[in-house]
Formats: C-alpha cells, structure tokens, sequence
C-alpha cells in the first residue's frame, strides 16, 4: 500500500496521473501539460514539483559534526550555519547506501535530506552507527517538500515571502524562512539543472502552500511537474539517481562523485576499500544515442560481441533531438567520442559517448 | 476523447477500419492520452506478416515502451513513413496517425464497437 504525500488532493485537483513511486503514489504527469510540456517549463520559465516523499533526519547533539564525518563521506567541518552540502553515504565496502544533503543548522545540529525510498534503511544506518554524545531522529512525517525551479522561481517565490527568505548564493538555506505567511525552510537546491528553490514547510499547511505557489507563478508560466519530468530534467543535468547510478555495491568514486568524497579526512566509512581499490576501473559516461532507438535503464553496452557494460538512466530528453543515456563503462571507454553500441530490446543501436552533464544552464 | 464510430477496437486499444480488403490500424484517442507524449515508433516493414493478438509495432513515450498488437492477421501492405519522424502526431490525432495497413486479412482478434470500446475505457480508468 503506497502512502499518500500530504499534497495527494491537490494533484488529483489539479489533474494529475498518479503512480507507485518510492512507497507514495505521486503525479507522474498532469492531465493538461504532460512530461515535455512540464520540462520545458522549467527550462524556460518554472515548474513546482511535489517532493514530500523525500525523508528528513535531524541529526544532534555535541558529537553531531564527528559523526557526520564519520558516516558521510563528504567534510562538514567548515560549514557555517545554513549551509548546505551533498555527500554521499558509503557502507563498509564502499557501496553507496544512499546520496543525501546535510543543512547545517548550529554547531551541534544538523537537518539532513535523504530519498524517499532509502528512508527506513538511511535512517537504521545512521542509528547502527552513531556513536558519542548524538541523537538521529526521523522527522520525515512532520515536512512535506516543494521544489520551485526554473529561471522564473525564485523571482515567484520572491513575491510571497519575507525579505530575506530565499538565500542568495547555491546550497544555502534560510531555516526562519516564511513564504505565504507559513514559516518554512528554503533551501537553493534543486535536482533539475536550473536555478530555484526547494521548500520544507509543516506536512499540514502543504496544500495552502501548493496554491499560494501556484496562484503567485501560473501568470509568469510556472506549471506543476511531475515525476516524469523531474527525471527528465535530472537526466539532462547529469545528475546520479540512487538505485540508478548508485546502489549497495557500487562506489560514489565509480559515479563520478568524487567531489564529495573527502578522502583527505583521517577515516570514513567505505574510506579503505576505497583507497585499496584506487581509481575505479568503472566509471560514469555520458552516452548520445545517433543510431535509431531509445536507449532505456540497464540496458547492456557492447563494443563489438564483448559486452562491457550497461545504461543506467536513458530516454528521449526535450532539450535534445536525440535520445541521451548515463551509463557505467570501463575507464577505458570514457572519453568522448568513444562510440559504442547498446542492445535496445533485442537490437544494437549505435551510441556515442559524450560529455556529462548533458545540459548546462 | 474521440471514440471514432466508424473504427472498430482491439481491449489492447488498438483501431481497425476495414475498407474492402485492407484493414487500417492505428491506436486509439484513449491509448495515446495514457501513454502520454509519444517520442518514438518502431514499424514493421511492407512485406511482414502481422498475427492477431501479437505485437507488431512498438512506441515508446518519454516514460516507457509499450507494444502495439494487430486486430488482425495479414500482410503489411504500407506503413505510414510520417510517424517514424513525428511520432507526436499520434498525440494530435490518434485517427489521423495510422500505423499500418495489412491486406490479405485472414483473421481478426474480438473485436468491439465504439460505444462497447468507450465503456470498456471507463472502467479501466476505475
């Protein structure tokens, strides 16, 4: 039985197609738009996306920062207050459990965002391995999650909340934020390439929100999005899916996030295997389909009969002519121009690969 | 939603409209506002063998695939070139956008009448 996001009623109000995704139903698309229409909305004006699946955690107490350096594999040390940072979160062997954002909210106090489907399993994790004076709670059930984004988003959210609500610079966060008269926190951060906001608000005024949103952008061509074009846009920007890119056995060094792994820090976990292991002989490519065909997930990649590995994102994206994939290939195959070919159902379909991200605002 | 009389319908919501020998088969209004904006379509080629019931073309929107079925068997007498470079037309005009037209029909799937075929939708959207 799927859960309902506190904003199930405002989709159904404003058309929207539910489906199953990550233990919620949730709009894939809405009736008057649908998934192009939707992305391009964002590329050129806004969209709002309904993101309330997505877990909170908070994370406190005076060995809150160790901890954070211990589980994650990114650096918190020299945060200040209402920061953000992305990092992911390795097991023992050097798999990814999940990729997830940590706020900082003091000295002793971090609020940390986590996917919707990892939730329970992030949430045990951290719990199995904290250790000192800390305390990892789950507040995932008290916030819902709006995502305003697009080149028009924080120009709309700017004309309904207080002075001072939305940050200035990216991957920040404003914790007394108060957009349409709720307190809320808003977060420059977004999961679609383009410029926005990301808002966490109290579960229960969620709708009041989702109208508040819409009534101050639909004039300036802001339009809901759904799940659809949130992997669209995400695809198009490059930008790792857990379960996807990442999962349990594979490295966040093989998906090209070595940006957020600090290997520099005394210990970690996941940090030795990933020293034993050295630069990964895997590694995330960009792939441009040119032969006719849409290349989907986990479709196996040939160079002649050898099979050398597989998609692990694909589709027709809007802002191209031409079908684009993600996918993980031998070090040897990553540099641009490499062509290959992916078996699409049954049938080889030639691919090329090309540089990540695949759009750049 | 267009429920176009003169076709007759396939449950896999697919639409033939025989005309003398030669059946024209497409997708229906309802199949293409499900599937969504439509970004690809694989044909057969003239000469094929299509069997009723069984796939013989595919479309894919930006979400998914999905395999088209023949109300009939027969062989492929034309396909319609335009929709592997615009498949958005099926998203248009679903009765515009033919896929195929198979000649020498030697068998059909059940097939039902407009009206049974727009009951049949309602309770799949239930």
């Amino acid at each position: 039985m799927e859960l309902k996001t506190p904003l199930y009623e405002k989709h159904l109000e404003y058309g929207g197609k539910m489906v199953p995704f990550g233990g919620y139903i949730l709009p894939v698309q809405y009736k008057s738009s649908g998934v192009i229409k939707e992305h391009l909305a964002v590329r050129n004006k806004a969209g709002m996306f309904d993101v309330s699946h997505m877990g909170e955690i908070i994370c406190e107490g005076p060995d809150a920062l160790a901890n954070l350096n211990m589980i994650l594999t990114n650096d918190f040390t020299n945060m200040v207050d209402e920061q953000a940072r992305y990092s992911p979160m390795c097991n023992e062997q050097g798999g990814t459990v999940d990729d997830l954002i940590v706020y900082k909210m003091s000295d002793t106090k971090y609020f940390i965002v986590v996917n919707a489907a990892n939730k329970d399993k992030d949430y045990k994790w951290m719990c199995d391995h904290q250790f000192g004076d800390v305390s990892f709670t789950d507040v995932s059930s008290q916030y819902a999650q709006i995502a305003v984004q697009g080149p028009e988003a924080k120009s709309i959210i700017a004309k309904i909340c207080t002075e001072g609500s939305i940050p200035d610079k990216y991957y920040y966060c404003r914790f007394g934020a108060e957009v349409a008269g709720i307190p809320c926190i808003v977060s420059t951060t977004g999961y679609t390439g383009e410029d926005g906001v990301e808002i966490y608000l109290p579960a229960a005024k969620a709708p009041e929100m989702w109208d508040a949103i819409y009534e101050a952008g639909k004039d300036a061509g802001l339009i809901p999005c759904g799940l659809g074009a949130r992997d669209t846009l995400r695809l198009e920007a490059g930008m790792p899916l857990y379960g996807h890119e990442m999962n349990d056995e594979i490295s966040p060094r093989e998906a090209g996030l070595m940006f957020a792994i600090k290997m520099k820090k005394e210990d970690f976990i996941g940090k030795n295997p990933m020293e034993e292991a050295g630069k990964p002989d895997v590694v995330r490519v960009g792939l441009k389909v040119t032969g006719r065909g849409i290349a989907r997930e986990f479709q196996d990649i040939y160079d002649g009969d050898e099979k050398i590995g597989y998609t692990t994102s694909g589709t027709k994206c809007p802002s191209f002519d031409y079908p684009i994939a993600m996918a993980r290939v031998p070090r040897a195959y990553k540099e641009p121009g490499t062509k290959v070919e992916i078996d699409v159902r049954g049938r080889r379909v030639e691919a090329e690969v090309i540089p990540l991200p695949f759009y750049k605002r | 939603m267009e429920f176009k009389k003169e076709a007759l319908y396939a449950k896999t919501h697919e639409w033939v409209i025989f005309d003398g020998d030669t059946a024209i088969i497409g997708i229906s209004d309802f199949a293409q506002s499900e599937l969504g904006d439509l970004v690809f379509v694989n044909l057969p080629e003239e000469g094929d063998d299509v069997v009723a019931g069984e796939a013989f073309a595919d479309v894919e929107s930006v979400k998914a695939v999905s395999d088209i079925y023949s109300p009939v068997t027969g062989v492929v007498a034309e396909i319609n070139e335009g929709l592997l470079d615009a498949p958005e037309m099926i998203n248009d005009d679903a009765f515009g956008a033919w896929f195929i037209k198979v000649s020498d029909v030697t068998d059909k799937s059940e097939l039902i009448s407009a009206e049974e075929y727009e009951a049949f939708c309602e309770s799949e959207e239930e």
